[in-house]
């Protein structure tokens, strides 16, 4: 038996059953981490005396004592002096930092390509990028070389590299989970979620890390109405139901129009047929506002952005701001531009009324449906370099994520199939604090179909 | 639309070389072209949402709590002096 091969649950009803030992497994995993870590560039840091259950955890979320550099020069030798509410949170059941993960610098980007300390690449072709910006924490569940990871998602970096790694990425509601301790980029659509190798684990991993902590002002019993309800088995009723249906899957329109890969279309729809033949009713549903999601996104992140970035001015932690990397500083620019005096009412607060507009846009597709599906990203993994110096280019890969972080709603991607030897992930939106109806479909599909037993060849 | 980058530098306080000044005048003008888009929508009578969470002014109780110590709170400062974080001079002797 190949350890590093099971699932979360798995390992642990495996360490339960005493089949081998938190020191047997943490070789095993760090075995397999020096054999593929030097080829994929996933891991910044490693762990050597890791105990417990391996996790890879984003390196933009704080770990006491463990050096966490946000994937920036500037940050390279900055140690925190207290662990992300999310690390508290695992450490509580059982579960260890096996190392962090290369990502884009400051999670801005859409390759894993932006980190100072060189790309991510993908396990399945490691000529190609993984996607970002949780670059690292996808590829490092895709060549298992840990039982899960942590990655942070502000406008698809959970979901977009699970799609293009063939992994399962949770998005969860903004308000969900602790941002404490989570270095910020866009604080109105920064969200930490599990990266993991099915979407039981991803349930559970959810349910270990969500919950108010008196920290982040966002994230309270008022955001939270599942909280208290059902938090402590957020899966139970769920995962015993098993079954879509009678469920009402929403299909947009505007997701399958121009710009989708037509490999990647066949596989998605295909992956849409299946749930119907599982019992579900797909229904048409329109989200008119979508093409503006984009500029919108891209107004707001920025903003948001060179404001977070302030922080860094070299005095309480981190070198100068000549060492920010070149996304980084074409985001504070356009930020810095959008808030400055006199374009503010066209920029800025425009953007902020189309995020009004599409989040209504949600509010009355979901008056017709229980979740809204469709793909992760428009491509399958493209090569290393190929949209570097296209910034727009760039943005625009990120089309069908950044509207639900514009609206706070969660969102799963799960492999649903290939398209010529590389990955493609299905994405379930749903309702604000919905992920038990998110991750119940995606549970059906996943156990309805063999793609999550399919791996990278990684020997190389 | 043009942005004046040198200015823009200036309020972000971020030091560009000649050769950056030149690269981003020029793709952050083709960005903003893009979000010309944005002008198609009518949005007068739509309110901005900054916040999806809806929250405001959230409380908690005004007790003391354990905090950093001075000592932590400078361990990543690059330069300090009599525990203290060292800064550029604000105001000119």
């Amino acid at each position: 038996m190949d350890i590093t091969n099971l699932t979360l649950i798995e390992t642990i009803e495996a360490i339960k059953a005493k089949k081998f030992s938190e020191e047997e497994l943490n070789n095993a995993y760090l075995k397999k981490i020096a054999i593929i870590n030097p080829k994929i560039n996933a891991f910044l840091e490693i762990q050597k005396k890791s105990r417990g259950i391996p996790a890879a955890i984003k390196d933009v979320i704080s770990t006491k004592g463990i050096v966490t550099t946000a994937g920036s020069k500037i940050l390279s030798n900055f140690l925190p002096q207290y662990n992300a509410t999310v690390i508290e949170k695992l450490l509580e059941q059982g579960v260890s930092v096996v190392g962090k993960t290369n990502c884009d610098e400051f999670a801005m980007g859409s390759s894993g390509e932006n980190s100072a300390f060189g790309p991510v690449k993908n396990p399945w072709n490691l000529a190609r990028i993984t996607g970002g910006t949780s670059a690292g924490s996808a590829a490092a569940v895709a060549s298992d070389m840990c039982v899960f990871a942590l990655g942070s998602d502000t406008g698809g970096s959970i979901r977009q590299p699970s799609s293009l790694c063939g992994v399962v990425g949770l998005k969860p509601s903004y308000g969900r989970v602790s941002r404490n301790g989570l270095i910020p980029a866009v604080s109105s659509f920064d969200t930490i979620g599990p990266i993991a190798k099915c979407v039981a684990d991803a349930g559970l991993i959810l349910d270990w890390i969500s919950g108010a902590d008196g920290k982040d002002s966002n994230c309270s019993e008022i955001a939270s109405p599942l909280r208290g309800l059902a938090m402590t088995s957020l899966r139970g009723a769920a995962a015993t139901k098993q079954s879509v249906k009678g469920l009402k899957i929403g299909m947009p329109k505007e997701y399958f129009s121009e710009g989708l890969d037509l490999n990647v279309k066949k596989v998605i729809e295909d992956a849409i047929k299946k749930l119907e033949s599982l019992g579900a009713e797909i229904v048409e549903v329109s989200l008119p506002h979508s093409e503006y999601a984009l500029a919108a996104y891209y107004i707001i992140n920025p903003s948001e952005i060179s404001s977070n970035m302030g922080r860094f001015d070299g005095i309480r932690f981190g070198s100068g701001r000549e060492d920010l990397g070149p996304e980084v500083k074409r985001r504070i620019m356009l930020g810095t531009f959008a808030l400055s005096s006199g374009y503010y009412d066209d920029y800025y607060a425009k953007a902020a009324k189309i995020r009004t507009l599409i989040k209504q846009d949600f509010e009355k597709a979901f008056e017709k449906c229980d979740v809204i599906v469709g793909p992760v990203s428009p491509t399958t993994a493209w090569n290393l370099g190929e949209k570097i110096d296209d910034p727009l280019k760039m943005y625009l890969s990120d089309i069908y994520t950044i509207s639900a972080n514009l609206a706070g709603i969660p969102g799963l991607s799960v492999p649903c199939g290939f398209s010529e030897g590389l990955p493609v992930g299905l994405q379930i939106i749903g309702k604000y604090m919905d992920e038990e109806t998110v991750l119940n479909v995606g549970e059906v599909y996943e156990q309805s179909t063999e793609w999550r037993k399919e791996k990278p060849n990684l020997s190389f | 639309m043009k942005i004046d980058v040198k200015h823009v530098a200036k309020l972000a306080n971020l030091p560009l070389t000649p050769e950056e000044e030149e690269k981003y005048s020029e793709q952050l003008s083709a960005i903003l072209g893009y979000f010309e888009k944005l002008n198609e929508v009518d949005t007068k009578e739509v309110e901005p949402t900054f916040n999806v969470t809806g929250q405001s002014n959230v409380m908690r109780e005004d007790e003391t709590a354990s905090c950093l110590t001075q000592e932590k709170a400078l361990s990543n400062a690059p330069k300090k002096k009599d525990g203290m974080f060292e800064t550029k001079g604000v105001f000119e002797e």
